[in-house]
């Protein structure tokens, strides 16, 4: 038997080091494209204060990137150690990204990041900017790469299972690249990150116009941040809108947990507010809700375009509903165990030098591939996620998006009528709204992974086949050893920035 | 031309170097930080488990097979 213990510490070995990785790289996506704005003002007016703004904000910039830097190489320590089996079978289709990731981030690091720090007084105003400007676009490139590979986990195309290398083989880069899922992710990943940048921006910009400090240099960091953000957030609600369109037809199970839908139902209404029933489980009758206000017809639209359209909900993804062609879960686990049975028998017989038998298992195995992960479960209630926590984590962060909307929008009328110093009330809410960027940024990752569990690889790989037949010691042992390295990694970051923000843009 | 182009990189990162305040400590950070991880997590702690343990890709294959199909996975 596998410790199911391991299973346990080693998601949440993992998701300890991707909420952390997570903290610096929103940051460091958003930011860049800011530094890349001051310093084009810079450029196009000649004035020097925007050259001291484009500093200050790059120096913060460069410090997030240093603390952040690598932390990421942590998960792929992860896959070889704990998910062997997962590593292993999709190492031919995240080679490929992960690769060409490494080699523009090397280039970008070594050429790019040198000339923005090191260029000041050294190259051409318009190579300079054209360097930072390669920073900003290279970084948001960079992110692409492993976007891709998880996008490519939560909807597995353009690729063939091998039986004789026991890999998913990718047989078409551009269907893996410009899968639907990939380009979805990576586009509401970014935008939400220029969010977290451009709040991250007025945050700091609203302390020093609370103690007074720095007033001119932080009035215009605000307005260009503003102007920024409320672009971003338009932009990040078409991309979430996108998202949840892309759910609807390849992960229906995360759509319907993140809006707490157990029965699915023609012209089903989006829920506004709500508080889940805790005592609800799949398949009995109790209420899903102790209460909820639910907008008509909202959530068919966001699903299918179609107001009155059909959304399934938990009950009918994990039962079946044959009305609207659905398969029940038990349907597929039963093809799911066929395809596990004749991948044995095509081993079994390719021992013993059977040719034929080896053939016969192997058409067999084909016709049921696709299940291949549901043989592995239980129970259909398995394919059921946290609800509650998809759930509450969605709400959190669509509430938070509206509210960064609205900073936004106030943020810029009052830094364009010049009045922003004297609003203490909207300056203390953009103080805190960067803490609460990283509260939605991190809700939105948990949505997209604790919404697909209990995948690792959508539909083809539960997460306990995925892992390493190890014991949970080892993974505990490190796992606080990571709770350590990265809270003292933060406490530098944060020790470090408040430092260089004490000291302000004059220290440039 | 091509060893003058060259120099003045060198000299250019060179120079670089030798100027930064705040980025000696952001360099110093990263160097521990890389140690710890490489030198330390992953030569100790994170072993790729398929790598230390077999020998051959068909080994590996193998044995993934193995966990894939054999009754410790299906029984859970």
């Amino acid at each position: 038997m596998v410790d199911l213990s391991m299973v346990n510490w080693a998601r949440a070995q993992f998701a300890l080091t991707a909420m952390y990785h997570w903290i610096f790289v929103p940051l460091t996506l958003g930011l860049s494209f800011l530094c890349a704005f001051y310093e084009t003002l810079y450029v196009r007016t000649g004035k020097e204060e925007w050259k001291n703004i484009a500093k200050f904000w790059m120096t913060l910039f460069g410090i997030n990137f240093a603390i952040g830097v690598a932390t990421g190489i942590i998960l792929e320590f992860e896959f070889g150690t704990n998910w062997s089996n997962y590593s292993w079978m999709v190492g031919d289709i995240f080679g490929a990204p992960l690769a060409v990731e490494g080699i523009v981030a090397f280039f970008l690091e070594a050429t790019f990041f040198a000339v923005m720090f090191f260029g000041w007084d050294r190259v051409s105003k318009n190579f300079h900017l054209f360097s930072t400007w390669m920073v900003a676009i290279g970084s948001n490139l960079s992110a692409l790469w492993i976007l891709v590979a998880n996008g490519w986990m939560q909807f597995p195309t353009g690729m063939a299972f091998n039986p004789a290398t026991v890999r998913f083989e990718m047989q078409n880069f551009w269907e893996v690249l410009f899968s639907p899922v990939a380009m979805a992710k990576f586009t509401h990943t970014t935008s939400t990150s220029f969010m977290v940048g451009a709040l991250f921006v007025i945050t700091v910009s609203s302390w020093y116009l609370l103690k007074g400090r720095h007033v001119e240099m932080a009035k215009k960091s605000i307005i260009v941040a503003s102007v920024f953000g409320l672009l971003s957030t338009c932009y990040a609600a078409w991309t979430g809108d996108e998202s949840a369109f892309v759910n609807a037809s390849t992960q229906p199970m995360k759509l319907a947990a993140y809006e707490g839908l157990y029965d699915g139902e023609k012209g089903a209404g989006i829920v506004a507010l709500g508080w889940l029933n805790s005592e609800k489980k799949p398949g009995d009758s109790l209420p899903a809700f102790d209460f909820e206000i639910k907008i008509p017809g909202g959530l068919a639209l966001l699903a299918n375009r179609e107001i009155n359209s059909f959304v399934p909900g938990i009950n009918d993804l994990v039962y079946g509903n044959a009305e609207e062609g659905i398969e029940s879960v038990a349907a597929k686990m039963e093809k799911g165990k066929a395809a596990i049975a004749d991948l044995a028998a095509y081993k079994a017989a390719l021992k013993v030098g059977d040719a034929q038998a080896a053939d016969g298992a192997l058409a067999k195995f084909n016709a049921n591939q696709e299940y291949l992960g549901y043989g592995y479960l239980l129970s259909p209630e398995q394919t059921v996620p946290p609800v509650a926590t998809t759930f509450y984590s969605f709400h959190i962060m669509v509430f938070l998006a509206v509210l960064f909307l609205l900073i936004f929008v106030l943020f810029l009328i009052a830094a364009v009528k010049d009045t922003i110093a004297a609003k203490r009330g909207l300056l203390s809410l953009g103080f805190i709204s960067f803490f609460l960027a990283m509260i939605a940024s991190q809700s939105g990752w948990v949505v997209a992974e604790v919404g697909r569990q209990p995948w690792a690889i959508q539909g083809l790989m539960p997460v306990n086949v995925a892992t390493t037949n190890i014991s949970a010691g080892s993974v505990q042992t490190t796992f606080f050893m990571f709770l350590a390295v990265f809270t003292l990694l933060l406490i530098a970051e944060i020790k470090i920035m408040l430092k260089q923000i004490k000291i302000g843009p004059e220290g440039f | 031309m091509g060893q003058t182009y060259f120099s003045d990189i060198y000299r250019f990162y060179r120079n670089g170097f030798q100027r930064m305040t705040l980025g000696k400590t952001l360099w110093k950070i990263i160097l521990i930080k890389l140690f710890v991880m490489f030198a330390i997590l992953k030569l100790f702690f994170f072993p790729d488990f398929l790598q230390s343990n077999f020998s051959t890709d068909q080994e590996r294959a193998d044995h993934v097979l193995e966990q894939i199909t054999g009754p410790a996975r299906q029984n859970n």
